[in-house]
């Protein structure tokens, strides 16, 4: 009996032994990503957090004196006559603008990527991969390049308006490039696969029987899509969904380029503060107050998903 | 008390650097990219058998924010004017005193007492130019020497204008086309300028650095532009033309100054000396296509330079203005002012 006990409580401790040797395993294993995240993510973040809070430096820099200006500054402005606070809706306008440009192409993706995605997961498994390996091609190339290319193709003296000049189908070159239509789609085409993939892991899983079963009990085409399709693929199209409006909200090359500059984006807002005009705490804390409302619409997204998911249990 | 612990702590480090890197004979030069002749780099080594290491930057502002961090093992920078102005004030250069220098007899006397830095104690000139346009003569016929085209552009370059991505050139061309005064804190003025910017955005296509991919590419007939890369776009679309208006256009010059804390002080005087040799300097210009200050460098640029249209001025032209750094008010300004035009 005591020895039983004995050998019992060795196991334990040898359990417990055990257990604590794969914890510290386990954070051994995730101690690298731990450093990555916490020197090139956390802390740029608080070095940012820190001089939004800040005054700016003559000509950059700042001024170690607790100010929340910037973050006043962002929606209100000091009356030039008598030093009251107004309401400015400057920078609102281009959060709205940036925010406005990066919907529509996710929805934008969405249009286009989930038919695709459909195509490539009804395809029979040996050529799945071809079409996958078609469809990440584009990635081979760096993004300035492919949207450079599309500068070349849409331009007044591209390729588009001269083959439809040399048709004989217009005498004077469309003008494409310089539009908000422009810089939408080249963030479409940009952000596209970003889209398919993740549609595409939830299709791949699909029991396309369950299409035949909802045609059999007389369901429209249309209800089959609604009832069935979009919810089995639902995690699969709020993953893509969040993929393209995060990066697409910070997109600073594709508008710069595409559309011509006349307009500011929040990347281009941010960037301008650390350089001509020399407001480094209006800059971090336009970037955090950026990465609040990506935090918040991720949030809601991901909740939204998952409310539906726990639902249909 | 902390800072000045690290201020020392970093002061310590970079005198210990600074002895490493002496003893081998190096140079390492911080300069706007694309703009430095590697054959004048060359040149440099072999003569005084030091070895040169080059690094760029884009902009007056990106190259202040870094040299102000400290301890970047930089000895030459090559800030704009009013760079050198403020870099002066901030205690970032060293006092060279170049007027002391053996080949200080080349630089063209105008150059000398400028506003940035008055008898040249600090900084000696790289290369200088104007900011003004460039519009295609074939498109528009007209009197190109004013701002109307800019800002009350005539039916053929309606939508067909570019102009630079910059705060200050676009400001200061509003000011001089409304007569007003450059470094503006003046509201009733900003406000004009702001609604003539406004009602002048709605004719222009684009608002981009890159000059002469948008005039070759013909996708705009005018654009605001440095006379260097006006005269490079004219190589490729020959019926451009560049513009003095007569409301006055910007002058600028970069120029050669050592950092406080250089850790090779002698070679970086020795390199701003051979700067002021006029065949060094022009070697800089065939490069970079604008003009140096230096007197006899004429003799050894390029042919299609001395007679180019962007670099001699016309008779009756007016004088460049040279805009000194504006206060912070007037920054503060002008960055509100840019941010609703672009809004």
């Amino acid at each position: 009996m005591r020895d039983a006990l004995q050998t019992q409580s060795k196991l334990r401790s040898a359990q417990a032994t055990r257990a604590a040797r794969k914890r510290r395993a386990r954070l051994l294993l995730l101690l690298p990503a731990l450093l990555v995240i916490g020197l090139f993510g956390l802390a740029p973040l608080s070095i940012a957090l820190v001089y939004s809070f800040l005054e700016p430096g003559t000509y950059g820099g700042v001024e170690w004196v607790f100010s929340p200006d910037a973050y006043v500054q962002f929606l209100y402005e000091r009356d030039i006559f008598d030093d009251t606070l107004v309401f400015n809706s400057a920078y609102l306008q281009i959060f709205g603008r940036s925010f406005g440009l990066a919907v529509i192409t996710m929805i934008g993706t969405l249009i286009v990527g989930f038919p695709v995605a459909y195509f490539i997961a009804a395809r029979p498994p040996e050529q799945r991969n071809f079409w996958l390996f078609a469809i990440t091609l584009p990635f081979w190339t760096n993004l300035l390049i492919r949207t450079y290319s599309m500068l070349l193709i849409v331009r007044d003296e591209g390729f588009i308006n001269l083959m439809l000049i040399k048709a004989g189908l217009i005498s004077k070159p469309l003008e494409m490039l310089y539009t908000d239509g422009a810089v939408l789609a080249g963030l479409v085409y940009s952000y596209l696969p970003f889209m398919i993939l993740p549609i595409y892991a939830s299709l791949e899983k699909f029991d396309f029987s369950l299409l035949e079963a909802g045609h059999d009990l007389y369901a429209t085409r249309f209800n089959v899509f609604r009832h069935i399709v979009i919810p089995l693929t639902r995690p699969g199209i709020v993953a893509g969904c969040a993929l393209v409006l995060i990066p697409a909200l910070g997109a600073y090359i594709t508008p710069e380029l595409l559309g011509g500059g006349k307009k500011l984006m929040i990347g281009n807002l941010i960037a301008l503060q650390f350089g001509a005009g020399r407001n480094w705490p209006f800059g971090s804390a336009a970037a955090l107050i950026l990465m609040a409302l990506v935090l918040i619409a991720l949030l809601v997204s991901l909740r939204a998903g998952a409310s539906k998911e726990g639902g249909n249990d | 008390m902390k800072k000045t612990i690290l201020h020392a702590a970093a002061a310590s480090a970079l005198a210990l650097s600074a002895m490493g890197a002496h003893a081998e004979g190096k140079l390492n030069i911080y300069n706007w990219g694309n703009y430095t002749n590697p054959e004048m780099i060359k040149k440099f080594e072999a003569e005084y058998g030091v070895e040169v290491t080059l690094d760029g930057y884009d902009s007056n502002e990106t190259m202040l924010a870094k040299v102000k961090e400290g301890s970047t093992g930089y000895d030459i920078v090559v800030p704009g004017d009013y760079m050198v102005a403020i870099m002066i004030g901030e205690g970032l250069l060293a006092e060279i005193d170049a007027s002391g220098m053996e080949n200080f007899k080349n630089m063209d006397p105008n150059w000398v007492d400028v506003y940035w830095d008055p008898g040249r104690k600090y900084s000696v000139p790289y290369q200088w130019g104007t900011t003004s346009f460039t519009v295609d003569s074939a498109v528009y016929g007209g009197d190109i020497d004013t701002l109307e085209l800019i800002f009350n552009p005539p039916a053929e370059l309606k939508g067909r204008i570019n102009m630079l991505n910059d705060m200050n050139d676009v400001i200061n061309a509003g000011l001089r086309y409304l007569g007003h005064p450059r470094c503006n804190s003046n509201p009733e003025q900003m406000k004009e300028l702001l609604a003539l910017l406004t009602k002048a955005k709605a004719d222009w296509r684009t608002m981009d650095y890159s000059v002469i991919e948008k005039l070759t590419s013909k996708d705009v007939d005018l654009s605001q532009s440095w006379n260097g890369a006006a005269m490079r776009a004219r190589a490729d679309r020959p019926t451009l033309k560049y513009a003095y208006p007569k409301e006055g256009f910007t002058g600028w010059m970069d120029n050669v100054a050592v950092l406080a804390d250089a850790p090779n002080m002698e070679n970086a005087k020795l390199f701003v000396n051979f700067m002021m040799d006029p065949e060094n300097a022009a070697l800089t210009s065939n490069f970079a296509r604008y003009a140096n200050g230096i007197l006899g460098s004429e003799k050894y640029m390029d042919a299609e330079m001395l007679d180019a249209p962007e670099i001699v001025m016309p008779e009756g032209a007016p004088v460049p203005d040279f805009v000194p750094p504006c206060d912070q008010d007037v920054v503060d300004l002008y960055n509100k002012v840019w941010t609703r035009l672009k809004q």
